[in-house]
């Protein structure tokens, strides 16, 4: 004989219930949801006044803001400026494109179903970057030439982090290779360049890849300022790659480096068909995340004088035909980078659940 | 892979290329051959480009004259000491901006760690916004923010806001009343020493006796109550012995007391905040990391729950925490180079900057400053590997 099962008592369901277990559970959790509820509502309300309601979106100039919440017209006047930089308005359909091709290429790798996901990422590697680099400066089959030095704004952003990571993957590999190679003076030269990369900053990096560049070449070689920039990022970004890919080499099960051997593969038969292949999947999470902190730090190369997206806000906010943007040009950026950022990092994780195959320890 | 497979059954010897020894000889005198090659035609090309320049090499020019002012010095300095002097101005500059990232960072990230785990619906989702938010943000973003849109909003010295006439905020920074000690403050000192002498003693003495006898003795607060209490009484007994200097408005900025720059206190800020967000992460997977039935085997043993936090959760979760947070205090020393965005003298704003401007000894100045990373990334790694070594799991 079973007694019928009795619903819980009525404290302990629905809304009421929730909020006895989640939020006040115990005296310290009481003060503490009420200290927090305070300090939300009170700053919820002028924030959103300030982003939204009291916001000026519409109009033609600075005198159209009210000067109470945001003037976000300074942004949409000068969208332009930040997605293109100085980039010759007629030419723009050219960014546009890569722009699209962009969308094309990664969009699917998002959708779970999406049919032959894999052939998009494959044409981002590298179809995109060809077409991009015959689209963008011009300067063959009848396109007009675009100097580099007109690059700048969201554009050049995605350039510089595109370019770094695509260029920094293969030293990378190789890198990664080498440090767990048997040859002991292959291995330490990688092990002294992955170190020293690692542990200086960025800028003195981009510092010397703008000042020193210069004088390591030879007479009449001369790059120009991005690409210089370009060559000192993927220089940094390789080191930070090849410990990814060593992570990658160091979690296949040695099993499979005999199995290879005893099919008589020799090294590079075996490295290329059995362990990289399956050491690479392993790492995208971690690729993602790399690409991630390196599309943060291409902000840096404002410092050296290039107009990446932020070098663009930085550089209008100060107008003087309007007022104080400052604040409306940094939440801006700001927003962009994170939807970029959380949006790779929440793809990165989805990968990493999909790609855990449960053998962890 | 044995000798005998490299013998053919013929008993030939194997063909020189063949021979996996004389390959990785060959492979890496080629490699080595290669790299010498590159760098001398670097070495090469630079004295040739330097020379065609004008521009002079060696290590002179650290005893020429700066002649460059320096906002913020932790040693004396004036613009007639010389390049060799900015270098250090520079470097503790970023050392203290540094130190003071790494303590606060390193608070902020375990409260917000914490936080993230609460059994507290509120709490737990305003700890998650602030990681999402803020490390999806450029640091130099988040550096520029706090001082173009925050600091430099706030008012002149003139309207500063002001906090019982010794604290002082405008936009020119913090200005706060500074002590200075008398002979008699010796004292005093000496009765710290001998506080914090007693507390380990007390501590060591209280360890013996759980051994012997089992028994707890309240070690941590007897130990706090001594190193606290003892200054204190002495500092009362022989008079106070420290003279304020207050910050007082003269002209068009402050005089007297100290201050924090605006350019570090955004710095700082940003740095510590934006670590934080990384730090905060590490700490929430270092918790999760240990096994729940740690909790249940000390519950089971009848250890208090703030027992079982000191003794058995944060202990193992501490071996998960150091190696990824040592990566993060590195990270840090690393960014507060980003100083020079907005002319806070750090090493790389000063020396890199416009040390390297004056002088133009671009090979130099860039080699000493990544040295000096170097080193200061060697010595922090060194110093997390033997606290590493030291909480690591003992595998028999």
């Amino acid at each position: 004989m079973s007694l019928p099962s009795e619903l819980p008592p009525r404290q302990d369901i629905g809304v009421t219930g929730w909020m006895r277990k989640n939020l006040f559970s115990s005296w310290y959790n009481i003060v503490l949801t009420l200290v927090a509820a305070y300090l939300v509502i009170t700053s919820a309300g002028p924030l959103l006044n300030w982003v939204i309601f009291e916001a000026t979106f519409t109009g033609e100039s600075a005198a159209d803001c009210n000067g109470e919440g945001a003037c976000w017209l300074f942004v949409g006047q000068r969208l332009n400026f930040f997605i293109y930089g100085f980039y010759p308005d007629a030419l723009q359909w050219r960014v546009d494109i890569m722009f699209g091709l962009l969308a094309v290429a990664f969009v699917p790798q998002f959708v779970e179903r999406f049919p032959r996901r894999k052939w998009f990422g494959v044409f981002g590697l590298t179809g995109l970057p060809l077409i991009g680099y015959i689209l963008i400066p011009g300067g063959w089959f009848g396109l007009e030439e675009v100097q580099s030095s007109r690059w700048g704004g969201l554009m050049l952003t995605l350039i510089l982090a595109y370019v770094g990571i695509l260029a920094a993957l293969p030293i990378g590999i190789v890198l990664a290779l080498g440090r767990r190679s048997d040859m002991p003076i292959i291995r330490g030269m990688c092990v002294v360049f992955i170190e020293v990369w690692r542990a200086v900053p960025l800028i003195t990096v981009l510092f010397m890849a703008s000042v020193m560049l210069p004088l390591f070449l030879p007479d009449g070689v001369n790059f120009e300022k991005l690409m210089r920039a370009l060559i000192g990022i993927t220089l940094w970004q390789s080191a930070y790659m090849a410990e990814v890919v060593r992570g990658g080499l160091q979690a296949i099960p040695k099993g499979q480096y005999e199995a290879a051997s005893a099919l008589g593969l020799g090294y590079w038969r075996k490295t290329g068909l059995v362990v990289l292949p399956q050491a690479l999947t392993l790492v995208i999470p971690g690729i993602v995340n790399t690409f991630i902190s390196l599309f943060k730090d291409t902000t840096l190369v404002l410092i050296i004088g290039l107009f990446d997206i932020l070098g663009a806000v930085q550089s209008t906010i100060t107008d003087p035909a309007w007022r104080n943007v400052t604040t409306e040009g940094y939440v801006f950026v700001a927003f962009c980078f994170w939807i970029f950022c959380f949006g790779m990092s929440r793809y990165s994780q989805n990968l990493e659940r999909k790609l855990d195959t449960g053998h962890k320890t | 892979m044995n000798e005998s497979n490299m013998t053919p059954s013929n008993g030939a010897r194997p063909k020189p290329w063949n021979n996996p020894k004389v390959r990785m000889f060959v492979f890496q005198t080629l490699a080595l051959a290669t790299v010498f090659w590159f760098g001398w035609t670097l070495f090469h090309n630079t004295l040739s480009n330097m020379e065609s320049r004008g521009i002079s090499t060696g290590f002179g020019f650290l005893d020429e004259t700066a002649g460059f002012g320096i906002i913020m010095t932790l040693i004396p300095y004036d613009s007639t000491m010389t390049y060799g002097r900015t270098f250090f101005v520079g470097l503790l500059n970023t050392l203290l901006v540094s130190a003071m990232g790494v303590v606060a960072a390193t608070i902020i990230g375990f409260v917000v760690g914490i936080a993230r785990l609460s059994s507290n619906w509120l709490i737990a989702k305003l700890a998650l916004i602030y990681i999402e938010t803020i490390r999806n943000i450029p640091l130099l973003l988040q550096i520029f923010f706090w001082y173009f849109a925050v600091l430099q909003t706030l008012p002149s010295p003139r309207q500063s806001l002001d906090v019982a006439d010794m604290f002082f905020l405008s936009n020119r920074g913090l200005y706060f009343p500074t002590a200075s000690a008398e002979p008699e403050f010796g004292w005093v000192m000496a009765a710290l020493i001998t506080g914090i002498a007693a507390a380990v003693f007390v501590h060591r003495w209280a360890k013996k006796r759980q051994l012997r006898t089992g028994q707890l003795f309240p070690a941590l607060r007897v130990g706090t109550l001594l190193v606290l209490a003892l200054p204190l009484l002495m500092f009362m007994l022989v008079g106070r012995p420290l003279v304020w200097e207050m910050p007082s408005l003269t002209g068009f900025n402050f005089t007297g007391g100290a201050s924090i720059l605006p350019e570090l206190a955004a710095l700082w800020i940003a740095l510590s905040l934006y670590t934080a967000s990384f730090i905060a992460e590490i700490v929430r997977s270092g918790i999760l990391a240990v096994d729940r039935g740690q909790t249940e085997a000390a519950s089971a043993l009848g250890l208090r729950s703030s027992f079982t936090l000191r003794l058995v959760i944060i202990p193992q979760a501490m071996r998960v925490i150091i190696p990824p947070l040592t990566s993060q205090y590195l990270n840090l020393v690393k960014n507060s180079s980003l100083a020079t965005a907005i002319a806070y003298p750090d090493l790389v704003s000063v020396f890199m900057g416009t040390t390297l401007n004056q002088t133009g000894q671009a090979v130099e100045v860039v080699a000493i400053t990544m040295a000096v990373y170097l080193t200061i990334s060697l010595i922090i790694s060194g110093l997390m590997n033997i606290y590493n070594r030291a909480v690591a799991l003992q595998e028999r």
